[in-house]
């Protein structure tokens, strides 16, 4: 094994080129990461290295970078592009090679970058990327004939099959490549004007005459779905019927697994409770983590039908075409266009949907989406309100067979959008905003989902769920645990002995606060871990009324037992307190390294606080009145 | 198809894009800062995507209410644009090509 310093000396080929082209999944296959890889523009907003190691047995190290339409950065994330190819990014080396990657069915559009790459004098190599695809499309490219009018070597790739990168492979082995080869290499030109561009694209123009890469389609596959897809009637009436069947899905079609894991975990803990005999392990285990922890893995089919649906809907093109039909809402609250999709990914997490905003040029609307995207509802709060939907609203059809269940949670996916645009609406009137949003989104060609990339994403997803539940919930429900079981009941005690624990006297004074908007003492309790991750809620509920039951509904499972325990206002109200879920600490950890301050992450858990707990008041209030 | 045209179309039939009906092909004429307020980069943005003179364009498809944003099909690619965006390119029709 090489220790850290033999991969640095290993020579450093970093990937550029357009959005889109697919430089994340060329870098997947080279360096055998699983970097997350979809259909639009700007997936990749950070830097990503992995280590190629080549048949000859050569590590080189690959460098995975934002797609950028220019060396001339507008958006954080081509900042982070150029930054690199220019060697001025602080503690960075200036890669020694550059492979860059163009889309074979769209070169009249990625040439200009290869164009601007080679004038650095870099020494690169071109992709043609998606082959495949511009062979089936009738696109005749001659990479030789390429490779002679550019004076640069063309390989073909193939980004999503496996062996689709074998040339590229070769090449890279082939190169007498060491370490600092191109520190030297050509400096950083003036920023180009819009005739320096248009140059470019006469030589563009010239050199696909020559090499074939051209074709004159009329209307092509892409446009003809565009035309139903965005059309002003039928567009939004189709994205509608897309969304209300993905939650309609996440209730119908997870009753059977979600029955099968409930039955396992039960049956498990039987089985341990019938074999150890009575001490505080076995407490531990059957009370503290069985309980919690299997509260918790319940949702995973859920988790799985939600990311299902969103990672087609990725794959096929679809999203930005979303982002299009809803541009409109977006603007009437002066937000840009493209805040759609950092706020759409927020649907699957916070985290990532706060990386992605940097693909928004202007800062304020960077800002401004950034604070509104922990009001869209992440998934880890889907188990909380699952939990919830699942104890109080009756599974019943309303409306001609649809599901009452999925409806309300439909309605509470709306309820986090309409509050952000409220928010986003008061955040931009404040102070002078920048006139003119920016949309400039690129609506790429549609493709099939690949079933291989759908396999892969949501195994990932089933891997990040289970690792959470396996060691930050684990480890919190075994804290929650201990904290609930001492110190021990005084002698001659008559409640459940959770009450006299350091977690049932935390719960007590916290539920003085949480009163006036109807949460109990272990609702309170149960708040405290959500804050390290949501659904670390239904896990804390979970091992607190375990432990607050008393002799023999003990192995009885969570959601009838808060359907006892709960009125329907103290149900509706923590529904309500979820919408507005004030942080998870992760999330603003990120607020923090995006925005580089303090100021914000504060403001953001002061603000979804107010608005949690004013939420929450008026939903308790309003239900105890109508009760 | 590939030439850029030699002689700069009549003033009288250019419009900007925001005017093109839409299936309508078009050639691009120029690209300039609709609006003084307009963002400076904007119109080097919309060259570095492809709004280029000579580049033949075509609305797919319009928003409906306010009649934005726009997809434009540029080249090889579509792109969606707002209407002040759209309103820097200027393009002449070329009826022959309309689909």
């Amino acid at each position: 094994m090489d220790g850290p310093s033999g991969v640095q000396a290993s020579p450093l080929v970093a990937l550029v080129g357009n959005p889109n082209c697919g430089k994340t999944a060329l870098f997947n296959l080279l360096t055998g990461s699983r970097q997350k890889v979809a259909n639009y523009a700007g997936v990749t907003v950070e830097r990503k290295e992995g280590l190629l190691v080549t048949p000859a047995g050569r590590r080189v190290r690959i460098l995975d970078l934002p797609g950028a339409y220019s060396l001339d950065a507008l958006t954080p994330d081509e900042h982070v592009t150029a930054d690199i190819v220019f060697g001025r990014r602080g503690g960075e080396r200036r890669p020694d090679f550059f492979v860059c990657v163009t889309d074979a069915t769209n070169l009249r559009q990625n040439l200009r970058l290869v164009l601007a790459l080679k004038r650095l004098g870099l020494p690169m190599v071109v992709a043609l990327n998606m082959s495949d695809v511009a062979r089936r499309k009738g696109f005749a490219i001659d990479p030789q004939r390429l490779a002679a009018e550019l004076g640069v070597p063309v390989v073909e790739t193939v980004g999503v099959r496996p062996g689709g990168v074998r040339e590229l492979v070769a090449v890279l082995d082939k190169l007498s490549l060491s370490a600092g080869s191109a520190a030297a290499g050509a400096g950083e030109p003036a920023q180009q004007t819009p005739d320096d561009v248009e140059r470019d694209h006469d030589e563009v123009r010239r050199i696909l005459r020559v090499v074939g890469g051209e074709r004159n389609d009329g209307l092509v596959f892409s446009d003809r779905v565009d035309a139903i897809v965005l059309h002003p009637v039928l567009g939004p009436l189709i994205l509608a019927v897309i969304l209300f069947l993905v939650f309609q899905a996440v209730f119908a079609w997870a009753q059977l697994p979600m029955d099968a894991i409930k039955n396992g975990v039960q049956l498990f803990g039987q089985w341990i409770g019938a074999l150890l005999p009575d001490s505080l392990f076995k407490d531990l285990l059957v009370n503290g983590i069985l309980a919690g922890v299997g509260s918790v893995l319940v949702f995973l089919p859920q988790i799985m039908i939600l990311f299902f649906f969103i990672l087609i809907l990725e794959d096929s093109g679809y999203l930005p075409r979303a982002a299009f039909l809803l541009d409109r809402v977006m603007g009437s609250v002066g937000l840009s266009g493209r805040a759609f999709i950092p706020l759409l990914s927020s649907f699957a997490c916070a985290i990532p949907g706060i990386m992605a905003t940097r693909t928004i040029q202007n800062p304020r609307d960077r800002l401004a989406t950034i604070m509104i995207a922990p009001l869209m509802t992440c998934s880890a709060r889907l188990p909380v309100y699952a939990l919830i939907i699942g104890a109080f609203i009756p599974q019943r059809s309303v409306l001609g067979g649809l599901q009452l269940q999925g409806l309300v949670l439909f309605a509470l996916y709306v309820a986090g959008v309409l509050s952000a645009m409220a928010v986003a609406f008061l955040l931009k009137r404040r102070g002078p905003g920048a006139q003119f949003q920016s949309l400039l989104l690129e609506l790429p060609a549609y493709h099939w989902p690949n079933l291989r990339n759908l396999a892969i994403g949501l195994w990932q997803r089933v891997e990040i769920f289970l690792m959470r539940v396996g060691t930050i919930i684990l480890a919190l429900m075994v804290i929650l645990w201990a904290l609930s079981s001492f110190p021990a009941p005084p002698p001659g005690a008559t409640g459940p002995a959770i009450q006299y624990s350091i977690a049932g006297r935390l719960g007590s004074a916290l539920a003085v606060i949480f009163a006036p908007i109807g949460f109990n003492w272990q609702i309170s309790i149960a708040l405290v871990p959500g804050l390290a991750a949501r659904e670390v809620a239904v896990g804390a509920l979970g091992t607190v009324y375990a432990l607050s039951a008393t002799g023999s509904n003990i192995s009885d499972a969570l959601t009838p037992l808060i359907a006892q325990s709960w009125s329907l206002p103290t149900a509706l109200s923590l529904l309500a307190w979820y919408v507005f879920a004030p942080q998870c600490i992760s999330t603003l950890a990120t607020v923090r390294r995006e925005t580089n301050s303090w100021k914000y992450p504060l403001l953001m858990a002061a603000y979804l606080f107010a608005l949690a707990y004013g939420g929450a008041f008026m939903t308790y209030r309003i239900a105890l009145a109508l009760a | 198809m590939n030439s850029r045209p030699i002689i700069a179309p009549a003033a009288s039939q250019q419009l900007a894009l925001t005017d093109l009906q839409p299936g309508v092909s078009a050639r691009v004429v120029a690209v300039a800062a609709s609006h003084a307020d307009a963002p400076q980069e904007l119109s080097k943005r919309l060259a570095e995507l492809g709004f280029l003179p000579g580049e033949l364009v075509r609305i797919v498809a319009r928003g409906w209410l306010a009649r934005e944003p726009l997809a434009v099909r540029v080249g090889t690619g579509t792109f969606a644009l707002r209407r002040f965006e759209a309103a820097c390119v200027r393009v002449c029709p070329e009826p022959a090509l309309t689909a």
